[in-house]
């Protein structure tokens, strides 16, 4: 019994300080899985603050962007020409889905609009197996400029080894993240987003158009949903199972908050570090395997004792 | 009641002017109910118009109509002497038709400054690359915007609570905050939905005070929805009565208030 307690509460803090070096590798690794994991939940909540739905196609939208880019590169189409091309789908795909769907399913009660975007899911699904094809493909990386050498450092005679595409995807999220921060906040078209994310009536009442802001928050999904599949593409391939790992932002979402920007972003860092910690350090313990539940996990946790998350609107229901 | 066509002198010696809005032969249904039946009246330039009624007589849904939250079954709606046709009503909001609501919609997570500023939404026409960069003509354009907000802000006497975030506003001060947004449109016809709703007396006055003053000061055309009488009959010019959807009477308060059919609605009629 004692036994079990001491590599329980003992053991893995005793083998990350005796190894500090890997303790960072394994933060380092975490870290950037976490910001891909929040730039996918990001997606969800730029849809559910602005429409209240709960967007299932987020995950197929990283597919789908990914596939839309590669795809036309083997056609022949130049890289960058490809992802101006990409974020034109990415817009006919906004564009369809409000004038489709959305406006159709208005005012109709959220789990219909749920089933709405499960059915989109199966469309992108058969539509990019029908124009790309179901095979695994590999990411135009360096056509697009985008690093993939690594880097070594030694701190005090350790090893860590950073990936050039890790350290760009941290960057370019960081990026993205502070050009939506800053749409949001400074511009008429942000001001009209929170808006809406606010109050509906309102807005209208103000003469802001619904149907253009949702068609502006889902080109936004996409272009989060572009990058999210560029850089999950560069790490490991571009094919259907990455909508899998998309699955991931739910509880990523749950931890965060649904409706919070800063949430997803927080969410999805702790989701990350928190699953490779435990893989690597206690994941003996439980014969492996835990990243595949970790989160799931810290998820359920959350739900009971703080089901708004972390940085979500306090629920407040008037009776 | 005397002919009033091209305007009339109000008791106060304001100039009524000729007709803005024009609701003819209204007729709106949800499913089986009636909810206005046969409504017409119109709403002049520069006049205090109150709808009035006892509850569920239809007097929000004749709002909804007016700035087209609702489309009603038959019936035509006119604005500035033309006929309107069926369109949303952020479509309509841009025509300068603004409104507050019964139930307070703010947008919660903003400031007041913040709130107010939305309502100026549709005159930004600058594109959002300059306003990211901040400079020149962007920044022109929202520091003159700024400036009418704060003259708004002054204006309802809420400069105290400019950067407060409204959803911790008390509920009379949400009001005075969702009526200068409205204001801050620039409004042709302001609508208010019962502005005065669960108020209490001395908020009442200020709140009285403040319309009358919008009216004044700004000229806006003004129809409201209230239910105490005693504050309908001294801000209204004219007043619409409306129960079970259909019109009881229309005309001036005192002629309102003598109409037989009225008394009945409001006390009751005596078998």
């Amino acid at each position: 019994m004692g036994s079990f307690i001491y590599s329980v509460l003992g053991d893995p803090f005793v083998q990350m300080l005796q190894m500090p070096d890997f303790l960072m590798q394994v933060v380092w690794e975490g870290f950037v899985s976490g910001i891909l994991y929040a730039l996918i939940a990001l997606g969800f909540v730029l849809i559910f603050k602005a429409s209240g739905i709960f967007n299932f196609a987020q995950g197929i939208m990283v597919v789908f962007s990914g596939l839309t880019l590669v795809g036309l590169h083997e056609l022949g189409v130049p890289a960058f020409l490809a992802l101006f091309i990409t974020l034109g789908v990415m817009y006919v795909l906004a564009f369809s889905v409000e004038r489709l769907v959305l406006r159709n399913l208005v005012n109709q009660p959220d789990i219909i609009l749920f089933m709405a975007t499960i059915g989109l899911t199966n469309i992108l699904i058969g539509l990019g197996q029908w124009i790309f094809g179901g095979e695994t493909k590999s990411m135009i990386t360096e056509q697009l400029w985008l690093p993939t050498g690594s880097s070594v450092w030694e701190p005090g005679g350790g090893l860590v080894i950073f990936q050039h595409i890790d350290i760009a995807a941290a960057v370019i999220a960081a990026l993205l993240i502070i050009c939506l921060a800053l749409f949001f906040s400074k511009t008429k078209v942000g001001r009209a987003l929170r808006a809406v994310a606010d109050d509906h009536q309102a807005s209208l009442s103000v003469g802001i158009s619904l149907n253009h802001i949702w068609v502006i928050t889902w080109f936004a999904a996409g272009i989060v949903a572009l990058v999210a599949g560029i850089m999950w593409g560069a790490r490991s391939d571009v094919s259907f199972s990455l909508q899998i790992i998309a699955l991931k932002a739910l509880p990523v979402l749950v931890l965060g908050g649904f409706t919070s920007v800063p949430g997803a972003i927080v969410g999805g860092l702790i989701i990350g570090i928190g699953e490779k910690l435990f893989e690597i350090y206690w994941g003996p313990l439980f014969g492996s395997g835990i990243e595949g539940w970790f989160a799931y996990v810290i998820a359920l946790i959350f739900l009971l004792f703080r089901p708004q998350g972390l940085f979500g609107e306090k629920i407040i229901e008037r009776v | 009641m005397k002919d009033i066509a091209q305007g009339y002198m109000t008791e106060d010696g304001r100039q009524i002017g000729a007709v803005l809005m024009e609701l003819k032969n209204i007729t709106l249904k949800f499913g089986g109910v009636q909810a206005i039946t046969n409504a017409s009246f119109d709403i002049r330039e520069g006049e205090i118009r109150a709808i009035i009624g006892p509850n569920g007589a239809g007097k929000s849904s004749m709002l909804n109509v007016i700035n087209g939250f609702y489309h009603p079954q038959e019936g035509e709606v006119w604005f500035h002497g033309k006929k309107r046709p069926s369109m949303p009503p952020s479509e309509i909001a841009r025509q300068g038709i603004a409104r507050t609501f019964q139930n307070i919609a703010l947008f919660h997570g903003m400031t007041t400054v913040e709130n107010v500023m939305t309502g100026r939404q549709l005159m930004m026409k600058k594109n959002f690359f300059w306003q990211l960069l901040r400079v020149g003509p962007a920044l022109e354009e929202e520091t003159v915007h700024r400036r009418k907000c704060e003259e708004i802000i002054d204006f309802l006497e809420i400069q105290a609570i400019r950067k407060t975030p409204v959803g911790s506003l008390p509920y009379g001060l949400q009001k005075r905050v969702e009526l200068a947004r409205a204001l801050a449109m620039e409004p042709k016809l302001l609508l208010l939905d019962e502005p005065m709703a669960g108020m209490n007396v001395e908020e009442k006055e200020d709140m009285s005070r403040f319309i009358l003053d919008v009216n004044d000061q700004y000229g806006t055309t003004i129809a409201l929805i209230e239910h105490d009488m005693s504050v309908v009959m001294d801000l209204a010019d004219r007043v619409v009565v409306l129960d079970y959807g259909k019109m009881l009477a229309d005309g001036t308060p005192d002629e309102v208030q003598k109409n037989q059919a009225v008394i009945d609605a409001y006390l009751g009629v005596e078998n």
